[in-house]
């Protein structure tokens, strides 16, 4: 009987191989195909899905706001989802997505879109 | 004894003509719909693949669609996915925000009966995926408009994407109120529990859904289809 140490280890090494069996992509094409349904083409918070919604998708451009958020809780959300920050459940989880490496492409990614850092806004 | 063989004779003939008919579906396909639809697998494993497809992968359609549904569509198709495929090439700005450029959708081709049903046929024999479909079980049972509504929006957030009625939900996904129609319950089911396990590149992310919450999912999807059966 496999101890629990080596079902761990397998299941690492099979979600490493995901991962590794696809490509990194780069963060602008990772944020067209999976972002702008709801933050929009031009990460202004307005995609397409956004008619319906009870709680609009952050504008990403609003440096004010953006700059409000650590890299470590974007991080979180885009990995965890918005509950996981208390935010809307309408932010999904995006852990079975994207790697870890591309989530930080797409932290720094929202910086350069929001032209801000983690407490300081131009 | 002669009756027993007269009904043996009968069934093989059937089966033959069904074959036959899938066999003609087949060279259909291959000369009418491989341009759009991924015949053969894999599915994309890199982006630019995923923005270059056109229509919904048809290389696991066994294991994803009611033959039935098949058959009455490709003779009457209507747009299922309201910003077409790949989303994002349909998408303008527009006054109050992103909107759909309606002048980029291309209407599906329609098929005469014969042709769809042998179409159909050579699309449910596509089965590449059958363990998945066997690792679910729908459990009998039904849930209100009400209560499934509120499990699909408020609490899973499935309607940030899809539409549970004409012109009522999110576009850049399917729309889902005539899902139960077109869809096998236990394809739905998976995929709900891992769109990535079907579609590794696809903007449906996984939001791990509890088992309990996709039998309730599966059961509101019927029930937004009897509507539909019903406004029909």
């Amino acid at each position: 009987m496999p101890s629990n140490r080596s079902i761990c280890a397998a299941l690492v090494v099979g979600v490493g191989l995901t991962f590794s069996a696809m490509a990194q992509e780069p963060a602008r094409d990772n944020y067209r195909t999976y972002c702008t349904q709801c933050h929009g083409k031009d990460g202004n918070g307005k995609g397409i899905n956004i008619r319906d919604m009870s709680v609009q998708p952050r504008d990403h451009t609003d440096a004010k706001a953006m700059s409000g958020r650590s890299d470590d809780t974007i991080f979180k959300v885009i990995k965890e989802g918005g509950p996981s920050v208390d935010k809307s459940v309408l932010m999904p989880p995006w852990g079975d997505t994207f790697s870890d490496e591309e989530i930080r492409d797409l932290v720094a990614y929202l910086r350069q879109l929001c032209k801000c850092s983690y407490g300081a806004s131009p | 004894m002669r009756h027993l063989v007269f009904a043996w004779l009968l069934l093989v003939g059937f089966a033959a003509s069904g074959a036959r008919a899938a066999d003609e579906g087949s060279a259909i396909l291959t000369q009418r719909c491989a341009g759009c639809h991924n015949l053969t697998g894999p599915a994309p494993h890199t982006l630019k693949a995923l923005w270059a497809r056109k229509g919904p992968d048809f290389f696991y359609a066994g294991n994803k669609y009611r033959a039935e549904w098949l058959r009455a569509w490709l003779q009457k198709p209507t747009r299922i996915r309201p910003a077409g495929e790949f989303y994002a090439d349909h998408v303008r700005s527009g006054e109050k925000g992103d909107e759909i450029d309606p002048t980029t959708l291309e209407p599906h081709l329609a098929l005469p009966a014969t042709d769809a049903d042998a179409v159909a046929q050579a699309l449910m024999r596509l089965k590449p995926h059958d363990e998945l479909i066997a690792a679910e079980r729908i459990e009998p049972g039904s849930i209100s408009k009400s209560m499934g509504e509120m499990a699909f929006d408020k609490f899973l957030g499935c309607m940030a994407c899809h539409e549970i009625e004409p012109g009522y939900g999110g576009a850049s996904g399917p729309e889902l109120y005539t899902a139960a129609l077109r869809l096998q319950p236990e394809f739905i089911a998976s995929y709900i529990r891992s769109p990535q396990a079907w579609d590794p590149k696809i903007w449906m992310p996984n939001k791990r859904v509890s088992d309990p919450n996709i039998q309730k999912l599966v059961h509101y999807l019927a029930e937004l289809a009897k509507e539909q059966s019903h406004a029909k």
